[in-house]
């Protein structure tokens, strides 16, 4: 094991340059991964934030009995997906109006509002379209006028995060694939420097997985630094937004092993690859 | 121990380098290969540690079949044969020691049996003085020792040799076969291809002279002809 984590070493040495280059490319590629994803994170928090609050609120017509609005409450409250069903009555409904004005509650002297039916969603089911979908059964009610749910920015938000989690992998593939290909650069130069050794130990009785090993471990070894080195970026870009932005949280523990990983895993395929094509020449 | 039965060949570009060749060598034999370049020796060797499979024919070493035979079991095999050429391919940038640790180290050995292994090697070749020398401080024939040395510590059953001597002076010449002689009377066959006629003429050991990749002389065989008529 010594020799081989040696052998390993020996390319670092051998081509310093094409190893950083290799290492800087993963860690671009898991930058760009962890700055959508940190963006996907974020929104991801912001939504959960705001999905306590999406509120479906049905508004009925004002010659509705109030026994009427109160039954349709009632079933409405049988939804599997709603957790609650308040009724609101007109008077009610101008309070709350006036208590959210505070100082320009006097705008609401004499008006008269209309009253509703506020519907709240049991975790889970807060996604657009589950929202639209109790929204639009919440209509089918004869004396509902209408219905308010906040549809376009919850659907804006959730098309935000999606855009930012595709953006990222997509950027992030693109720099994985040029990562793996300088790495099998550095592997096939590694490969052809010591080829004279290798076909020594191949006389010898090496076998192919003990000579591919410290290839493999160099690739992996730099996949690792890659990735924390892009860990870094991501903290450093993270705390910048965080101070001169907007207030955001970073990945846990979990995600950033995944993260190096990853890396690893970009490091080894890269790595492998090169090593079977290149070993089979010499 | 190994067996070539009706053997060819034939590379795609260059055509037939091995012509239906029939062969057994013995545990222990010392066995010339003989005749001009290209005839098809360096080609025979290669096929015994399966550089080269046959086209066609199978080659048998210690049970090892070269029609189904896996990288790995070629690896396997190879740790109990001995190979030396005439370029020697020592690594430069180690010295005779690690150039002949370096066989047990690939192989998996412990550190503690690679040390004595060498040192041991080394002084059955004639370079006991020598270990810590890198090869550009060595003579042809030195380099060449360190090389069978090499070939020698994993304690093999035959010792492949493709124009040991081809790059050395005549003194030189001699200490090398006298070392391969030896390593032959402790046991281990030894196969050698050279053109040097003068060192095989003044050997009774089997000889085989190749030519266009066929068989064309056969010592052993001329002997128990000769046998067989008398």
């Amino acid at each position: 094991m010594n020799r081989t984590l040696r052998d390993a070493l020996i390319t670092f040495r051998r081509t310093p340059l094409l190893s950083a280059l290799s290492i800087t490319t993963i860690a671009f590629s898991l930058f760009a991964f962890g700055l959508f994803g940190l963006v996907a994170l974020n929104i991801r928090v912001a939504l959960e934030k705001l999905e306590d609050r999406v509120e479906i609120r049905a508004f009925v017509a004002d010659s509705t009995g109030p026994e009427a609005i109160a039954a349709a409450a009632g079933d409405i409250a049988a939804y599997p997906e709603v957790a609650t069903a308040n009724t609101v009555s007109q008077r009610q409904a101008l309070a709350r109006a006036q208590k959210e004005l505070g100082d320009f509650r006097d705008v609401f002297e004499g008006a008269t509002l209309p009253a509703s039916i506020d519907v709240k969603l049991k975790p889970g089911f807060r996604d657009p379209a589950t929202v639209k979908r109790v929204a639009s059964r919440v209509r089918a009610f004869s004396f509902v006028d209408d219905v308010r749910y906040g549809e376009e920015w919850i659907e804006k938000l959730h098309r935000l995060r999606d855009v930012a989690g595709v953006a990222g992998l997509v950027l992030g593939l693109a720099f994985a694939v040029v990562s793996m290909i300088i790495i099998g650069a550095t592997i096939r130069m590694a490969v052809l420097a010591r080829a004279q050794e290798i076909s020594i130990m191949r006389l010898v009785g090496a076998t192919d997985a003990y000579i591919r090993r410290p290839f493999l471990i160099e690739g992996i070894s730099k996949g690792v630094l890659g990735g924390l080195f892009a860990l870094l970026l991501t903290y450093i870009a993270r705390t910048v937004i965080d101070r001169y932005l907007i207030q955001t949280v970073f990945f846990d523990q979990k995600v950033a092993f995944l993260g190096l990983l990853f890396g690893a895993l970009i490091g080894l395929v890269g790595s492998a690859f090169s090593v079977g094509r290149h070993l089979r020449r010499v | 121990m190994i067996r070539f039965t009706n053997v060819s060949k034939i590379y795609p570009r260059t055509g037939t380098a091995v012509d239906g060749v029939t062969l057994h060598v013995g545990r222990g034999e010392f066995l010339f290969f003989t005749g001009p370049s290209g005839a098809g020796k360096s080609t025979l060797l290669k096929m015994v540690y399966m550089e080269e499979r046959p086209s066609s024919g199978e080659v048998r070493v210690s049970g090892t079949s070269s029609a189904t035979a896996t990288d790995g079991e070629v690896a396997k095999l190879r740790r109990k044969l001995g190979i030396v050429f005439q370029d020697f391919r020592l690594l430069d940038n180690r010295t005779a020691e690690q150039n002949v640790a370096f066989a047990l180290e690939v192989t998996g050995a412990q550190q503690a049996v690679i040390g004595p292994k060498v040192a041991r090697v080394l002084t059955q070749v004639g370079l006991s003085g020598k270990g810590t020398a890198y090869p550009r401080e060595l003579s042809g024939g030195e380099q060449q020792r360190v090389a069978i040395a090499r070939a020698l510590v994993n304690d093999p059953f035959v010792l492949i040799a493709d124009e040991p001597t081809g790059n050395l002076d005549d003194r030189a010449t001699r200490g090398i076969f006298q070392l391969l002689r030896e390593i032959n009377a402790g046991g281990t066959a030894v196969m050698m291809a050279t053109h040097n006629l003068e060192l095989i003429r003044r050997q009774e050991f089997r000889t085989i002279e190749m030519n266009r990749g066929a068989i064309v002389f056969d010592s052993a065989e001329q002997t128990s002809r000769a046998k067989l008529e008398s």
